[in-house]
């Protein structure tokens, strides 16, 4: 089963960081990155640009409304994703509690929808 | 073996769609079996099956032949139960998840002990078991780290099926004197099938000596009686020797715990039978450490309480006074009627009838809301 696992954390926090704690981030993001791929679980998986730089569309009686800014304003921003391919939520769930993200904000956990497309 | 889980999974996941329309099957467990048993046979004429030759003919007339059939049966309703209990459900849904997909209950009769509306816990339930299959919720027994965590969620959804039976101590309601056996079958259950856990067999002598007071709760005219003026030749010493023999299990284990706790607390309770009175430091004592490992407010009243006996009411006030400004209090009615007491005890009456007001308005049982207010006349 394929999951989504997204990385919430304060953006303020994650951006402002000393330039050691960045390096110590980037180095625990590195080896997680290689132990999904050695699992044989990796299936994707990106950092975000900050929530400044998202634009946000909607259609509204035919007519496109774009508006700047993320979805929703929330304490812990978007910061980033991976797809997995695992068995069970379980192992979803002990991955993303693996994830360095885990420790600075919430990881949520999504199955996706096998629609066959 | 594989197949056979698959199999399992998806014939859950077949009950997902027929239960919410024909209910639950009177004997779940066996009802998977055999759809499990037909989706194995069903993989293989269709070709899935990776195994070869022989071994995939053994899945095919008995995934679990060479298995203890008395062990795998409950191995099989463990890992439903366990699934049922996943911290991914909603808590509130654990207990009656397991009603249904464990014991066979109609969604009707979990909505009326929950006091929640038959359409709505139906609908909830399904919600729950979508979930189960959709966020792929797995059927298995937690790895050693895990359990003690996934057996709490386990043993917290059974004691509360317990405590929704216990609500009825008349036994008034026949549905929920049912609960209170369904949750010791389930009880005594967990302790067969998984017999190094001490946890389970707290939950089982925490259940037991309370059952065996039912018939004392009440007197002759269905009023209330305390705990400590309670009837004790009305107690059933058989489920009280059976608590106690789950109760030094346990303690063999050297693995102390919350339910193990507080099993010890109501053994200090029982063994007024036997000496007459109230070991009031015992109880008091299992209290301290209960809250020290739990940290609760419900256990923090108890305690005072207790406290109060062992070490006079203005200790126990003491204790209560942190408790003031707890928002959770407002709508706790032990927390009001407990400090009632520690005040009448120490003659701050006025304060005591205040209290006593408090509790009386939010007790919900008749019977205990008469306790209350006769306790509170006794004032003056």
């Amino acid at each position: 089963m394929q999951y989504l696992l997204l990385i919430y954390g304060n953006e303020a926090a994650v951006h402002g960081a000393t330039e050691e704690a960045g390096k110590e981030m980037h180095g625990a993001y590195m080896a997680y990155n290689k132990a999904l791929i050695e699992a044989g679980v990796m299936c994707g998986g990106n950092a975000l640009q900050p929530t400044s730089t998202a634009t946000t569309v909607r259609l509204a009686a035919g007519k496109s409304q774009v508006q700047d800014g993320p979805y929703a304003d929330t304490k812990e921003q978007l910061g980033g994703y991976y797809l997995i391919d695992v068995p069970d939520l379980d192992t979803a769930l002990s991955w993303a509690a693996r994830c360095p993200g885990a420790s600075h904000g919430t990881m949520e956990v999504r199955p996706i929808w096998e629609t066959g497309l | 073996m594989a197949l056979a889980e698959d199999a399992l999974c998806d014939a859950f996941a077949a009950a997902l769609s027929t239960w919410p329309k024909q209910g639950a099957p009177a004997n779940p467990e066996a009802w998977l079996m055999q759809a499990a048993r037909r989706r194995v046979i069903d993989a293989v004429r269709r070709g899935r099956t990776r195994a070869a030759g022989a071994e995939t003919l053994l899945a095919v007339t008995d995934p679990f032949a060479g298995a203890d059939n008395n062990r795998e049966i409950p191995d099989e309703r463990l890992r439903l139960i366990f699934a049922c209990a996943h911290p991914a459900i909603e808590a509130v849904m654990r207990a009656p998840l397991i009603l249904q997909t464990v014991l066979g209950l109609e969604a009707a009769q979990i909505a009326s002990a929950f006091l929640v509306r038959p359409a709505a816990m139906a609908q909830r339930l399904v919600r729950a078991k979508v979930k189960i299959r959709d966020a792929g919720i797995p059927f298995a027994i937690p790895e050693r780290e895990e359990m003690p965590a996934r057996l709490e969620s386990v043993l917290e959804a059974i004691y509360a099926v317990f405590t929704q039976g216990w609500a009825d101590p008349a036994g008034a309601d026949a549905r929920s004197r049912g609960l209170t056996e369904e949750a010791l079958w389930l009880g005594r259950l967990l302790t067969v099938i998984l017999p190094d856990e001490p946890e389970a067999l707290g939950l089982l002598a925490l259940m037991l000596h309370a059952d065996a007071r039912r018939a004392a709760r009440r007197d002759a005219q269905g009023g209330f009686v305390a705990l400590d003026a309670q009837d004790t030749a009305l107690w059933d010493a058989a489920l009280i020797g059976e608590a106690e023999q789950a109760i030094l299990r346990a303690a063999t284990m050297g693995r102390p715990g919350r339910f193990q706790i507080e099993a010890a607390i109501q053994s200090a309770h029982a063994h007024r039978r036997i000496s007459g009175r109230t070991d009031w430091g015992a109880v008091a004592g299992f209290y301290d450490l209960l809250w020290r490992s739990t940290g609760s407010a419900v256990v923090a009243v108890n305690r005072a309480v207790a406290v109060g006996r062992r070490d006079g009411p203005q200790a126990g006030l003491a204790l209560l006074a942190p408790l003031q400004e707890d928002q959770r209090m407002s709508g706790y009615q032990p927390y009001w009627a407990g400090r009632a007491d520690l005040l009448a005890r120490i003659g701050r009456i006025a304060e005591a009838d205040a209290a006593y007001e408090r509790a009386i308005g939010l007790e919900t049982d008749p019977a205990l809301r008469r306790y209350l207010a006769g306790q509170r006349a006794a004032l003056h």
